[in-house]
């Protein structure tokens, strides 16, 4: 049978407001999957967190209770809902401006806390929203309408930056195939700490336009050209890694989770247990 | 029973927002205010709620934000520059309804100023601290045991009126140690105010369709009830919208529901927004608020032994001011009233838009230092 999605969606709310073709809607569709795989109950249980940008509507289209926050700032209101309402599944979702650039500072912390929150970064390397500005990500030397003679600005490695902050499940997939997607996503939702995921999308209307694939295949073929799955990059010589992407997962280890590190706070508030000391922690410093 | 206890402000403003039924705190550590949140992060986990010390001062907030969208009453405390940094997140919790106290313990500005000398050089600030058009609510403590009634009341106005509401602290009075007479416990909890619920069917559920001057009606999170949350501008169902009329509604209901109210019902509670101090035979009217008025008792009682028939009007509620009373006094002292604060003038414009004149005495300070009773003094003797 065909998976229902309307059962999931603000169908009221479709079409979505993305340009024909974008990845957003192949990862909202991989999200909703991976929801449903978890048997979350959306009325109860689950919180879906946006900022600003195209991804930022990327919460107004699920069922569930949502909230679509200013720019840069999902992972702080995130941490907030999920210290108040530790047993609800909060989901954000920022682009790679929205998450790296002026909410770069609350994405370091909120992987160095380890708090339970599922962060879905799309990454489309470009300010899509607003006309192809340089972000974050965009590769060096491409167009962009804020560096109109080419970027000269590094790319940002976001795993590598998830994973240097601490962050205990990191993952990189990209929304060429949805199954894979799907599946790292569930592995995510799964992991217990900050699941830091990495989501390579298209924008052939703002990135493609001036960088010779506008056409949304041409941006999904330079995608498929930069990735690679880790097990196979890992072969590569130094510099052959340097300009590709390794896929799946990155890092997954077993932390004191923040939430839980919190109830432990509480009951030695309450004399239920002594203060927290170095004693508690595997690692100490 | 009243209660009597030794403590600061800034100890009595914490206190006061976990009596008032405050769970989460969030923010970031500022001179004057961080013992705000240390006591927080002692007291909020012993109650079962949370505090977290974000990473900077929008996270702070950020979080306080996040917890009360989800229905549980939070609050932040900092000084001027991080109310400068939290800007845009008030501007969120104004347009989307989120109650929120924000503790400002005021010090010198702007920028980073005078960090540990006192100032009341925010309250135009707290008047308008984001973009846009909204109301606001600032009440300034003018006593050790106002740090804690005037906090509980803060967060209940945060939760009758779902909006941000300012709690102004100048440094003299966050840090000043003495003694406050605090109203019995079961008191107080039997007067808390929870936001009000939507009882019907998911499908009438409807946060932001209310009438004019009303708040909205949200219901906590994860309890069965789904909604949207946005800063953009919604329709009724809290959903972005550009539609003209309903933009234009929103804000005359955001502006109105604050402003209107306060002025058809003389305030936004039963509560006294101002205190008057041996006015009933007064011939000159000394008006000061927050620490500054703990100076003006002392200069009304000077001034007396003199023979100059002094007497304080000190305001509590500053925005919306308590204009009415205010105009009464621009009528019955005329030219005979004396206005003193610790910065240019922010308060005096005030005073000077409601009684339509600028005939009247300022003593006016801005260097960090308090005004002591002597200057007071001399100064109304100099009108007299």
């Amino acid at each position: 049978m065909a998976f229902n999605y309307d059962k999931y969606l603000r169908v009221e709310k479709m079409p979505t407001l993305w340009c024909w073709g974008c990845g957003d809607g192949v990862i909202l569709k991989a999200t909703i999957r991976a929801m449903e795989k978890m048997g979350w109950d959306l009325d109860k249980e689950v919180c879906v967190v946006s900022g600003i940008g195209c991804s930022g509507r990327f919460s107004s289209y699920i069922d569930c209770n949502t909230v679509h926050t200013t720019h840069g700032r999902t992972v702080a209101y995130a941490t907030g809902i999920k210290l108040a309402n530790p047993h609800v599944n909060v989901v954000v979702v920022a682009g790679d401006g929205d998450g790296l650039a002026i909410g770069g500072n609350h994405t370091i912390h909120g992987c160095r806390r380890n708090i339970d929150l599922n962060f879905i970064l799309i990454n489309n390397f470009i300010y899509g929203l607003t006309n192809s500005q340089t972000s974050p990500t965009t590769p060096r030397g491409m167009w962009t309408v804020s560096q109109k003679n080419g970027n000269i600005d590094p790319t940002f490695n976001a795993c590598s930056l998830a994973i240097g902050a601490g962050a205990s499940f990191v993952a990189r997939e990209s929304m060429l195939d949805p199954k894979k997607l799907e599946k790292v996503l569930v592995k995510g939702f799964q992991h217990k700490g900050f699941s830091f995921m990495d989501i390579m999308s298209n924008c052939h209307i703002n990135l493609g336009r001036k960088n010779k694939m506008a056409n949304a295949m041409e941006n999904l073929d330079w995608i498929d050209s930069i990735t690679m799955p880790l097990k196979k990059w890992e072969a590569l010589s130094e510099e052959e890694q340097l300009n590709i992407f390794p896929t799946g997962v990155l890092r997954q280890v077993e932390q004191e989770e923040y939430c839980d590190m919190y109830a432990e706070i509480q009951k030695a508030a309450q004399g239920k247990r002594a203060k927290i000391t170095q004693a508690d922690f595997v690692k100490k410093i | 029973m009243a209660r009597e206890v030794i403590s600061t402000g800034n100890e009595l403003a914490a206190i006061a927002a976990i009596d008032a039924g405050a769970k989460f705190f969030g923010g970031y550590p500022i001179t004057p205010s961080s013992e705000i949140m240390h006591v927080a992060s002692d007291l909020l986990p012993k109650a079962g709620g949370a505090a977290i010390q974000m990473e900077d001062e929008i996270a702070g907030i950020s979080a306080a934000l996040g917890a009360s969208i989800t229905g549980v009453k939070s609050f932040t405390a900092t000084s001027g520059p991080g109310i400068s940094l939290k800007a845009e997140q008030i501007g969120l919790g104004f347009i989307a309804e989120t109650p929120l106290v924000i503790f400002n313990v005021m010090r010198g500005g702007p920028s980073t100023g005078l960090p540990t000398r006192v100032s009341q050089a925010d309250i135009g600030q707290a008047q308008y601290p984001t973009h846009g058009d909204y109301a606001s609510i600032t009440i300034c403590a003018g006593s050790l045991t106002e740090c804690y009634t005037q906090s509980v009341r803060a967060f209940n106005l945060a939760e009758k009126y779902m909006t941000p509401v300012f709690m102004l602290l100048d440094e003299t009075i966050g840090h000043m140690h003495g003694k406050a007479m605090l109203p019995d416990l079961e008191e107080i909890e039997a007067q808390n105010v929870t936001r009000e619920r939507f009882e019907g069917s998911q499908e009438d559920y409807k946060p932001y369709d209310v009438p004019m001057n009303k708040p909205a009606v949200i219901n906590p999170m994860f309890q069965g009830y789904k909604h949207h949350v946005t800063g953009l501008h919604h329709g009724v169902t809290g959903f972005p919208t550009e539609d003209a009329e309903q933009c234009e509604f929103n804000i005359e209901r955001l502006v109105g529901k604050i402003n209107t109210i306060s002025a058809q019902n003389d305030g936004l509670d039963d509560l006294p927004d101002y205190e008057e101090y041996r006015m009933e035979d007064a011939e000159v009217c000394l008006i000061a608020y927050g620490s500054i008025g703990l100076g003006a008792y002392e200069a009304v009682e000077k001034l007396r032994a003199e023979g100059i028939k002094a007497g304080m009007f000190r305001p509590i509620m500053l925005w919306p001011s308590p204009a009415k009373k205010i105009a009464e006094i621009g009528e019955r002292f005329k030219d005979k009233i004396f206005v003193t604060e610790l910065n240019m003038g922010q308060y005096s414009k005030e005073i000077e838009r409601i009684i339509k004149r600028d005939d009247f005495t300022t003593l006016l300070k801005a260097n960090g230092r308090p005004i002591a009773p002597a200057e007071m003094v001399a100064k109304v003797k100099e009108m007299m």
